[in-house]
């Protein structure tokens, strides 16, 4: 059984000044972390460490459950005050060479011992350190995963444009997932606004390929089987030409190059014209006098 | 339940599900609507399915063929209220109803059913006028 905790616990005060002395040379960002927090950190975990090691050589015992917790918590803390996963890790790392320095000062005397203890804390710190790193990571991790789903979400806004009419504007690349929430979000929108027309403009696409408009000609019979008449905008010279080049059949659907001319047709479609105030003005004064 | 009701609205039929249709309720469905539309000489039929939840192929074939038999005994089908979910499922099955003409509501529905029964009116007695 290794004994470096003992020689740990007696020189506690000088390693946690040549920690911070190692630290303050290699990753110290004074500018995201303060020195007292730094310092606060550092002998809360040296303590936790010392004292799971005196039971346990093992990182993934119960006996370090404590230091792991902690870890975590550093972990987190740190990706969140905008620290890299290297720095992160290193501040475990560069509890090493104080530990040696009082380990070799130690036990000069025992070559072989001096080796073993280094061998077995440089170990378990190794240990504590690529568990740090995972929690940096998975921490990291959930956050893409959430900008991801806002992402997906935000991207599919349904708008009403008048009394009847809806326009979903389509940005970026459709794929499976995003057309299920593009249709999910659109029929449910029919639903709640009893709405009679949608209009599709896929002015943001950067593509279109024979997937992308089987995705859009599925969103449109969707529709349509619930009662509401989809009209597709926004198609680019380029997108017309690769539509046809792929054979692909859009003749069931009713297509306007732009978005003004599907919202134009959608008024037409529930009786409604637009006319100009000013000229209404006139006509009327016009025909007061007469 | 056995059966579905069919009601009779002047020149129009209305149909409303209000229950998981299973298979042999939708075959006396078709059975019972295709007697009632010769028997009554109607012209619209309404089907609102706002409640139903689930649907499967058959169901959806069901509802197709109800259309296309309708439409041979000269009565025009209005499907309504389709559920999101229910649409979804059916365009996945690739059953898109291409024959069934839809509204979002029963209100909507008659409107159009009225409408085609208008137009259809319309038509005969310029044909009418001609001879």
């Amino acid at each position: 059984m290794s004994s470096f905790y003992e020689v740990i616990r007696k020189n506690e005060s000088s390693i946690l000044a040549g920690w911070l002395t190692e630290l303050a040379s290699s990753t110290r960002r004074s500018d995201l972390m303060g020195d007292a927090e730094l310092k606060q950190q550092a002998g809360e975990l040296l303590r936790l460490f010392t004292a799971a090691s005196e039971t346990s050589s093992d990182p993934k015992s119960d006996a370090f459950l404590s230091t792991r917790e902690y870890l975590k918590d550093i972990a987190k803390s740190r990706m969140e005050q905008g620290f890299t996963a290297a720095e992160t890790v290193l501040f475990v790392l560069s509890l090493k060479q104080p530990v040696f320095n009082v380990l070799r000062d130690q036990l000069k005397a025992d070559s072989g011992k001096l080796v073993t203890e280094i061998w077995a804390v440089g170990n378990l710190l190794d240990r504590l350190a690529v568990l740090t790193v995972e929690h940096a990571i998975e921490f990291r991790d959930q956050v893409i995963n959430r900008q991801q789903e806002e992402m997906l979400e935000l991207s599919t806004p349904v708008v009403k444009l008048w009394d009847g009419v809806l326009a979903l504007p389509l940005i970026g690349t459709l794929d499976s997932a995003r057309t299920q929430v593009v249709m999910e979000s659109l029929l449910s929108a029919i639903v709640e606004t009893n709405s009679q027309i949608a209009i599709i403009d896929i002015t943001g696409v950067p593509t279109v390929d024979t997937l992308v408009a089987q995705h859009l000609i599925k969103t449109i019979t969707a529709a349509r089987l619930m009662g509401a008449d989809c009209y597709l905008s926004g198609i680019r010279p380029a997108i017309a030409q690769t539509i046809v080049h792929l054979g692909i059949d859009l003749v069931d659907v009713q297509t306007k190059a732009k978005l003004a001319d599907a919202f134009a047709l959608a008024l037409t479609r529930l009786g409604k014209t637009i006319v100009n105030a000013k000229m209404l003005g006139k006509t009327t004064s016009k025909f007061e006098e007469a | 339940m056995d059966r579905i009701p069919i009601l009779k609205m002047g020149d129009c039929l209305l149909v409303t599900i209000q229950v998981d249709m299973h298979d042999q309720l939708a075959v006396s469905l078709q059975e019972d609507l295709t007697a009632q539309i010769a028997k009554h000489a109607t012209r619209g039929v309404l089907i609102d399915i706002s409640s139903l939840e689930i649907v499967d192929s058959f169901i959806g074939r069901m509802l197709a063929n109800i259309a296309a038999m309708s439409r041979v005994l000269d009565a025009q089908t209005v499907l309504t209220g389709m559920q999101p979910a229910v649409a979804i499922t059916l365009v996945e099955l690739g059953m898109s109803l291409p024959g069934i003409k839809t509204a979002l509501n029963v209100e909507r529905g008659m409107e159009l059913l009225r409408g085609y029964i208008q137009k259809d009116g319309e038509l005969q007695e310029s044909d009418g006028s001609e001879e």
